[in-house]
């Protein structure tokens, strides 16, 4: 039986969605049977981010107001062999779904794929607890700001009452140039406040912007490094130990010095 | 380059360094949203604890206050929640 794994955040805008169509690609590159479903209803995001935008025929109120079959709904990614999106309704609210529908949901995609991946959207109303009704496990994005690291910590509380003790941190938009100034929050001070598991670091890069133009996530270009850090968490995710890439140390005299020494080879 | 970083952060001192300012607000931000105190429970809190005390010594209200801030718990292990409280007494009842 798969696991579900609800992408969520807090905060609006720190990268949730590119997170989800990521890490779904990575994973159904690594052969496994992956299903993303958009729960943003009313702001439809997930399909454009991976290119499926003129597939949808159905949506998840669709499904949970049993209009169609679930399998009607599952656009298949024909690029990637094993990924599948089963979309938002656009022209709907978040109230058309309940949480003991996608429960339901859930529990059906579970029997027949290894990850069913939850975009949730911002905000921590009846949209987030929609997302994260049926999941066994969580993946908080945050970014290293202040506003955004705040929210993750109320997710973590509110993620810890629904039960959900499994929980990962993504500390996404990271930039390396301004964490050695020291204007950027480094990794360890985001999880010394927020004392949850790290699982990725993703660096704040252009290749997000390009691929999405293109609706290609990064995650399926070899030679993209974001991508690499994508591919990595989909490995983790499967419960692989990959090392964390190095985003800057903790200590900045450290580090400048580590680099002063490693130079001269 | 690297070498011109190092430098450049050898003679910052932590204050500069925005990240520490960022760190310091949202240690105390969090302090709040953890503990659930909002400021005006903090005040209602303030004005009773005022009320009981008086009963029996005169407050110098002027200076009184009581603030949530973080301790270590008592395995000093975790920073915990803690309401710090400063009450200084004008006088006894007793003194006439
Ligand atoms: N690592 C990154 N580097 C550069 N840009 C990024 C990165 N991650 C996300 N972005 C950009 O940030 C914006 C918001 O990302 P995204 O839509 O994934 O966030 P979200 O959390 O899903 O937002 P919402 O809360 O509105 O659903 C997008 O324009 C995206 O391209
Ligand atoms: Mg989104």
């Amino acid at each position: 039986m798969g696991q579900v794994i609800v992408v969520t955040s807090g905060k609006g805008g720190v990268g949730k969605t590119t997170t989800t169509a990521n890490i779904g690609t990575a994973l159904s590159l690594k052969g496994k049977k992956t299903v993303l479903i958009d729960t943003d209803i009313g702001l439809r995001n997930l399909d454009v981010v991976l290119g499926l935008e003129n597939r949808i025929v159905f949506d998840i109120v669709d499904v949970v107001e049993k209009k169609c079959k679930v399998k009607q709904a599952l656009i298949r990614d024909k690029r990637f062999d094993g990924l599948f999106l089963i979309p938002a309704a656009q022209t709907r609210d978040k109230n058309a779904v309940t949480p003991e529908q996608m429960k339901e949901l859930c529990e059906e995609l579970k029997q027949e794929f290894d990850f069913v991946i939850i975009d949730c959207p911002a905000g921590i109303e009846q949209g987030f607890k929609n997302a994260v009704a049926g999941a066994d496990r969580a993946i908080i994005v945050t970014t290293p700001e202040v506003s955004a690291v705040r929210d993750a910590d109320r997710i973590i509380g509110l993620l810890e009452a629904n039960e959900i003790d499994q929980m990962h941190l993504i500390i996404n938009r990271i930039r390396v140039d301004m964490v050695k100034k020291g204007d950027m929050m480094n990794v360890d001070d985001i999880l010394e406040i927020l004392g949850v598991k790290l699982i990725g670091v993703v660096p704040d890069d252009e290749d997000i912007i390009i691929s999405t133009n293109k609706g290609e996530p990064a995650s399926s270009d070899e030679k993209s490094k974001v991508g690499q850090a994508y591919r990595n968490i989909a490995l983790r995710i499967c419960g692989e130990e990959i090392p964390i890439m190095d985003m800057g140390s903790s200590n900045i005299f450290v580090n400048a010095f580590k680099k002063i020494f490693s130079r001269q080879k | 380059m690297e070498f011109f970083d190092f430098f450049n952060n050898l003679f910052k001192n932590k204050k500069t360094v925005s990240k520490n300012t960022a760190k310091e607000r949202l240690q105390m931000v969090l302090i709040h949203d953890r503990a659930n105190v909002s400021p005006e429970l903090l005040e209602k809190m303030k004005n009773e604890i005022l009320q009981v005390l008086s009963k029996y010594v005169e407050i110098n209200t002027e200076e009184f206050d009581v603030q949530l801030t973080r301790t270590k718990s008592e395995d000093g292990e975790r920073m915990v929640p803690a309401l710090v409280a400063n009450i200084p007494i004008a006088k006894t009842k007793d003194d006439k």
